[in-house]
């Protein structure tokens, strides 16, 4: 039953004075008693009624505007000096002093003080108060401590479009400064208002970049020159190299003709170890490694045509998608491909062909970071499809380690500048995964999702402690990582040596045993004559059907495993553990191997 | 004349001090072992320092004074002694 009012007034008596009169009681509605409803009467008991004794709480959320902060600076002259001496000149200085030391006070003073003064200083030769004593030892307590990483700062693109931060660069001396490489990489996506700068921002204002960089293209890689920190070179989107003389300001000081230049994406940047500090090289998808020298950069020194066949064609070249360039070899270099296989090659090769040493293919698609490991260069890490891999230059037919495959793609890594186990790798998924393969091979030690993005970049600082992750709309996430991660272990170098020249044997013993298996193979075939072989052939629907079968196991398997996983999940930590247990178990083959316990022992389980 | 010479080589000549500087109440350096800018620097800093010290100190106990001023650092240690009209500021390195 619905009771409605309605009360009907002239717009003309509104804003009146109520004029109020008695009038006698009058009934609005009128309900009847309905004895079928009280058929219906159920009697409770007991009744159940929750009380709640508590003070009631409430939440508020303000975003306060942000402060920004502007440096500026005040120059002091020297002053306090009577009106009619002027400091600058040394001869109305030095009477004036002069004639100060001659006063009576002052050498009445200066005894004085002098004699309290003699009293402080042989105090502090004669013992240290502030000295410590137990410093070393507490110095070992926090080896325990689990690793972690604190985000210290976040910068952000300030531009409405937002763009990949495709490279990042720690100014060489003071890590206060880092200069951001901008540019969308998606295939014709870049839209009309996207803007092409590129910035160098201060750590201490994240609020306003300190330097606008503003190319003729959007920036693809940027590099400080590590003999001085105010020339930065950098190579556009469209295949032009370009410098910076952050002391005259932010346009360009020279540009690289276009018609000398890449005709794709400079991926790859990096300063030559040169007496006169001027040398780079660069490396592009259209397959050239180009040598420069910035006091002429209007076309390149030096042209290397990455052609793995070794005849020089452009049209067989593969496309270099990661550069590296390690300063204690200096007319070595390689280059990662889009094609995933790393191409060694060193500069001072007599002929051009011979400048390619040699090749390592593992990877499924192209090579996004590739890096010599700063202890030991003979190992290097490479990072491409869901994989890091890490290599020797010996083996050039697998590389030695590896981690599972992901479910996404990873996009960047790096080793630790300061411990030779240490390793990074930035996901798709927007996680910065830290590895330390002394202490697990299986999972990284850290795993950080950063943002909801893909992270896209990634530079350690030289100290090892703050790394910096670009993410896929441009913003740049810093991060401090725990002190475990970043200081060197004990015999930690002796310990990675001897992991990776067993990794190196085992895989030799492993290339060794397919040479003969392949060498055997090929004998028997050739006894048996070629009818045999056409009947080993298999039809390419049978081998199709067969990879489906195959792929779709594995999916399965996968699937599985993940629900069994997380029907474990609710339960205690225990059967957590067990799980992970078991799922290490699983996926056991194809990843980095495992060790624990006796080397000689797995050493000689390896060996097939 | 002689005598300030004196205390100042002697007090110079001690086991790790670097310098010794005198100023007086305007913060002008009268006399100097370190360089001209180096030796402003000092100067123009500790004597603003000094100064507030010595009201700090007046302020809690206006019958009290400062006597003496250090200042222990990472690298060194600095000491200042002041009076009414000059400052002596010795810096010294004692861990050498």
């Amino acid at each position: 039953m619905e009771i409605a009012h309605v009360y009907t007034r002239k717009r003309s008596e509104f804003g009146r004075h109520c004029n109020f009169s008695d009038c006698p009681a009058k009934v609005c509605v009128d309900i009847q008693p309905d004895p079928s409803l009280a058929d219906n009467f159920v009697l409770r008991n007991p009744v159940d009624a929750c009380v709640q004794h508590g003070s009631e709480m409430s939440e508020h959320e303000a975003n306060t505007e942000r402060v920004e902060v502007e440096s500026r600076g005040v120059n002091h002259v020297e002053g306090g000096w009577p009106r009619d001496i002027n400091p600058q000149e040394l001869e109305q200085t030095s009477r004036f002093r002069k004639k100060v030391e001659k006063e009576e006070n002052y050498v009445n003073t200066i005894t004085h003080l002098g004699a309290l003064m003699e009293h402080c200083v042989k105090q502090n030769n004669a013992i240290d108060i502030y000295e410590e004593y137990f410093r070393e030892e507490e110095a070992d307590e926090f080896e325990d401590e689990a690793p972690s990483a604190k985000t210290i700062n976040v910068i952000r693109d300030p531009n409405v479009t937002k763009r990949t931060a495709t490279h990042l660069s720690w100014h060489p001396d003071r890590c206060k400064k880092l200069a951001v490489a901008y540019c969308s990489l998606e295939f014709q996506r870049s839209a009309e208002d996207m803007s092409f700068d590129s910035y160098i921002w201060d750590l201490e204002n994240p609020n306003k970049p300190e330097l606008v960089l503003k190319p003729s293209s959007p920036l693809v890689s940027l590099e400080y020159n590590p003999k001085d920190s105010h020339i930065l070179v950098g190579g556009c989107y469209n295949g032009q190299m370009a410098y910076w003389d952050t002391r005259k300001g932010g346009l360009p000081v020279e540009v690289s003709t276009v018609e000398a230049s890449h005709r794709d994406p400079v991926y790859g940047a990096i300063w030559l170890q040169s007496k006169t500090g001027t040398e780079c090289f660069s490396a592009s998808t259209d397959g050239q490694v180009l040598w420069w020298d910035i006091r002429k950069l209007s076309e390149p020194t030096e042209v290397l045509i990455l052609d793995i066949t070794r005849k020089e064609l452009l049209e067989n070249a593969l496309g270099a998608s990661t550069l590296e360039f390690e300063p204690t070899m200096p007319t070595k270099f390689m280059v990662g491909t889009e094609q995933g296989i790393v191409i060694a090659c060193n500069r001072k090769a007599k002929t051009p062909p011979e400048k390619i040493t040699s090749t390592y293919s593992g990877h499924h698609g192209p090579v996004y970071a590739l890096a010599r490991n700063p202890f030991f260069p003979k190992i290097f890490l490479t990072v491409g499809d869901w994989t890091a891999r890490i290599w020797s230059e010996e083996t050039k037919e697998s590389s030695i380690m590896w981690t599972k495959y992901h479910l996404c793609y990873l996009t960047d890594g790096c080793w630790s500048t300061v411990r030779p186990s240490v390793f990074f790798t930035t996901k798709m998924d927007g996680t910065l995964d830290i590895w330390d393969i002394l202490f697990k091979q299986n999972n990284p030690s850290l795993s950080l999702k950063i943002c909801d993005e893909p992270l896209s970049s990634l530079r350690l600082q030289d100290n090892g402690c703050v790394v910096g992750c670009g993410s896929k709309l441009g913003t740049i996430t810093l991060l401090e990582i725990s002190s475990g991660l970043c200081t060197l272990q004990r015999n930690e170098k002796n310990l990675a040596n001897a992991m990776f020249e067993r990794e190196t044997k085992r895989e030799k013993i492993l290339e060794a045993r397919h040479r003969e298996m392949r060498l055997k193979e090929r004998a028997r075939s050739e006894g048996q004559g070629l009818e045999a072989e056409e009947m080993l052939e298999e039809s390419p629907q049978d081998a199709l059907d067969r990879a489906q079968k195959e792929f779709f196991e594995v999916i399965e398997a996968e699937l599985q495993r993940r629900a069994r996983a997380e029907a474990q999940q609710p339960g205690s930590s225990k059967v957590k553990e067990h799980t992970e247990e078991e799922v290490v178990a699983q996926g056991e083959e194809g990843e980095l191997p495992k060790y624990e316990g006796e080397e000689e022992e797995k050493d000689a389980a390896k060996e097939p | 004349m002689a005598e300030v010479e004196e205390t100042l080589k002697r007090i110079q000549a001690h086991k790790g001090v670097v310098a010794t500087m005198v100023v007086n109440a305007e913060g002008i350096p009268i006399r100097t072992t370190l360089d001209n800018s180096t030796t402003v620097h000092y100067t123009g800093l500790l004597h603003q320092l000094t100064m507030k010290a010595r009201s700090t100190v007046r302020d809690i106990d206006p019958q009290n004074d400062l006597t003496f001023l250090r200042i222990r650092s990472k690298k060194h240690e600095i000491m200042v002694a002041p009076d009414k009209e000059y400052l002596l500021i010795v810096i010294q390195n004692p861990s050498e």
